[in-house]
């Protein structure tokens, strides 16, 4: 029986008062980041702002900020740019660093996540940054430990900072010299995701940022990728299955890698996918030739995106990645001090 | 051997059509006499359980229960969930086979109900449907009926085999057993942790399509519907989806014995409950749509469901602690079934007292052949809950007699508090006072 041989949607004859959904406790801790949705549009703008400022503080004074702090970076997956910034930007607010990966430490042993959480709280972790490949590990952890957690991207779930990263690029190009966003700030700017959607908590993450900024989020990809129910995931969602049309509507472009290691066992026809979705120099020229072109990384040339279009005028990409260390010392800053809490949406 | 009175409750026994006041006497293991209040003929020397203001029914029958043992000691034995059924009413549960070993034996099904287990409530297992429940082998149904089992199932590892599960129909109706399907068919399930939604998608979960229910329970009313003259009897377990109400339902209309339950948290809850990674509100299937929802509480109010079942299937703390797609699946339920029933299906949602307890006790004796039980007629096995039927509270998972603590319900209001458990005419749970 193949999926979408359903019979008739069920149909409510009556409405029945029903037991309520209680309340999320989470998160626990007002200094945690486990998913935009815990940033209110005025933390984002604080958080924002405050990447500047310790952008451009002198690094001698920076460092004292916070200065032998404990930071734990708790990495299960793989990493080069968000473990890099991350411990970069901790150790540029003169934290103390220490990195746990889960092919050289207890892990390997079959710790679980929880008590690995506890032993680095019992180590002094003050802090813990997690990157995990399970979906809503950092919920887990936060919940167990209840030490500010900061989400490094969680399964296919959401990737946090990756967004923020990525809306502070696109203002620097589309709202230069802003930095106080508001509910207005993206109105009129359309950013279109493409590629593995389904796997992606960049897409995630930024699809539910972006449109409480203003933005209107398009979703660009082939169905076995992009289910038509993404499109529920929140206000100022749209699916474009065609990427031309998509482009020409975009003043910002998100490509995505296709995430072999989460397709489980799906057949996908690279010549085909590349055909319809791979951004090429002639199809940006033509379609987008002002837009944006983001990336969180890591690229994989050739495929979803071309080299010209890597290292074209139009590529954003490694602002990206510089922006990330700007942006995850204001998430670090306000893990360790509530300064700068963002508090709930 | 003792005998008990309760006197001064309103018995409701949907079976024998009473809702009445009456004093009832159990006598050795039985009941013995019914009568109007103070009129007992045989009640000398009886002890006396005062319910004035209480409600005396049927004990409670779950037809659905993991009782872990043999073989996860550390989750539940069969001492601590039967403790658990008794605190919330329960007098019989019957025991899916998926222990460790399966039972898929005589030795087992005996081993299951010996005294040594310490049993407070009757214990009924079901047995598996095929060797190791692997789905290649159908066991010796007879034998196993001859042990005690009241049905045959492979719950949790659903029959995929069209010629197996043929095979399975065919040999239970010829011993009077039904085959309870665990309808899934995993083979487009595999990897998903919650229904499959716009939920799903949001938490990055994958998700399980309500289609690989309703495709295997159509397929097995396909083969019930082509072998109709051997009238097999097909139980869909813990139903969960619109689709597979409606095909159930269908089925019954062409006069096939296509019998289905309902799990409290099916008709309460929906996929918004899993909140951020709750892995208590993890289990299989998993807690669907608010469409989903509404077509079980249609179908329980219109009488298409067969019996309220709790699916109860304890895990450890620790097990459940883990990242949400590691947890294992199921909730515990015995202690909460009666005051969740009893909050919405009677209170909020009108449905008639006897009703209720008919989908707990009498209808699910009926499904599972358990002569003498859900009624409690002159004769009766001395199976009783006394509950006071206006009593508010909360429940709290710390409390619980069972081993485990994984309910989605903890602090969910309750109504209906049981006052005792009787079980063949011994106490088996009073509450404090």
């Amino acid at each position: 029986m193949l999926i979408g041989m359903t019979p008739a949607a069920p149909t409510v004859r009556r409405p029945h008062n029903t037991p309520p959904v209680p309340a999320s406790p989470f998160p626990y801790h007002p200094g945690s980041l486990l998913s935009v949705q815990d940033l209110t549009v005025e933390g984002v703008s604080r958080l924002l702002k405050r990447a500047t400022e310790l952008e451009n503080m002198d690094p001698l004074v920076r460092d004292r900020l916070l200065a032998k702090r404990r930071v734990a970076l708790l990495f299960y997956e793989s990493s080069t740019r968000t473990r890099t910034s991350f411990e970069l930007a901790a150790k540029g607010l003169g934290a103390d660093t220490t990195l746990i990966s889960s092919l050289s430490s207890s892990i390997e042993k079959g710790e679980s996540l929880k008590d690995t959480g506890l032993t680095l709280r019992a180590l002094g972790a003050e802090t813990i940054i997690l990157r995990h490949n399970a979906s809503g590990a950092a919920w887990l952890l936060e919940q167990e430990t209840r030490l500010p957690v900061l989400n490094a991207g969680d399964g296919m779930h959401e990737h946090p900072t990756q967004a923020l990263l990525d809306l502070r690029t696109m203002l620097a190009h589309l709202r230069p010299g802003i930095e106080a966003v508001d509910a207005e700030t993206l109105a009129g700017v359309t950013v279109t995701i493409v590629g593995d959607i389904l796997h992606s908590r960049v897409a995630r993450s930024n699809m539910l940022l972006l449109p409480r900024l203003g933005a209107q989020v398009l979703l660009c990809g082939p169905k076995e990728l992009l289910p038509e129910l993404a499109a529920d995931a929140g206000p100022g969602i749209a699916i474009e299955r065609d990427f031309e049309a998509a482009l020409r509507q975009s003043q910002v472009v998100m490509m995505l890698r296709i995430q072999a290691e989460r397709l489980a066992g799906m057949q996908l026809d690279l010549g085909e996918y590349k055909a319809s979705y791979q951004l090429n120099g002639p199809r940006l020229g033509a379609q987008a030739p002002k837009a944006v072109v983001l990336h969180p990384g890591p690229i994989i040339r050739g495929l979803e995106l071309t080299a010209g279009v890597a290292d074209g005028p139009q590529s954003a990409i490694l602002e990206q990645v510089h922006n990330g260390v700007a942006i995850r010392m204001a998430v670090v800053e306000r893990a360790l001090t509530g300064a700068e809490q963002g508090g709930r949406a | 051997m003792n005998s008990l009175v309760i006197r001064g409750g309103q018995l409701v026994d949907p079976a024998a059509g009473v809702d009445a006041p009456k004093d009832i006497l159990l006598k050795d293991g039985r009941v013995a006499e019914i009568a109007g209040p103070g009129k007992l003929k045989g009640a000398n020397g009886a002890e006396v359980l005062d319910a004035t203001g209480l409600v005396v029914a049927p004990g409670l029958i779950d037809m659905h229960v993991h009782l872990r043992e043999p073989g996860q000691a550390h989750k539940e034995t069969i001492a601590s969930g039967t403790a658990a059924a008794a605190a919330g009413g329960f007098t019989s549960v019957a025991a899916m086979p998926n222990t460790r070993p399966v039972n898929d034996s005589v030795e087992t099904t005996r081993w299951m109900q010996a005294p040594e287990r310490g049993a407070v409530v009757r214990v009924f297992p079901i047995a598996a449907a095929t060797r190791g429940s692997k789905g290649e082998a159908i066991n010796d149904y007879a034998a196993l009926k001859s042990a005690g089992a009241v049905a045959v199932s492979d719950d949790g590892l659903p029959i995929l085999k069209d010629g197996i599960m043929r095979e399975a129909l065919a040999a239970a109706a010829r011993v009077g057993l039904s085959v309870i399907q665990h309808a899934e068919d995993t083979r487009m399930t595999q990897g998903a942790s919650m229904n499959l939604g716009p939920m799903s998608f949001k938490l990055g979960l994958r998700g399980m399509a309500p289609e690989a229910e309703w495709a295997l329970v159509e397929r097995d009313i396909k083969l019930v519907t082509e072998m109709r003259e051997a009238r097999p009897h097909l139980h869909v377990a813990h139903t969960s989806t619109a689709a597979a109400l409606a095909a159930v339902r269908q089925a019954r209309r062409s006069g096939l014995r296509v019998t289905c339950e309902v799990a409290p948290h099916h008709f309460l809850l929906t996929e918004e409950h899993v909140g951020f990674y709750n892995t208590n509100a993890k289990m299989c299937p998993p807690l669907r749509s608010a469409a989903d929802r509404d077509a079980m509480i249609e179908a329980i109010l219109d009488g298409v469901v067969d019996a309220i079942a709790t699916d109860h299937a304890p895990h450890a703390v620790h097990e459940k602690e883990v990242e949400f797609e590691n947890a294992p699946n199921g909730i515990t339920g015995l202690e909460t079934a009666l005051g969740l029933c009893l909050r919405w299906l009677h209170k909020e949602w009108k449905m008639p007292l006897g009703r209720v307890l008919s989908l707990l006790s009498a209808q699910p004796a009926a499904l599972l052949g358990l002569k003498g039980r859900g009624t409690l007629a002159a004769g009766s096995f001395a199976d009783v809950v006394v509950f006071d039927a206006k009593a508010e509270w909360s429940y709290r998972a710390a409390a619980s007699r069972s081993k485990s603590r994984n309910t989605p319900f903890d602090g969910f209001a309750m109504q209906g508090r049981v006052r005792w458990t009787i079980s063949e005419g011994r106490v088996a749970y009073a509450a404090e006072k």
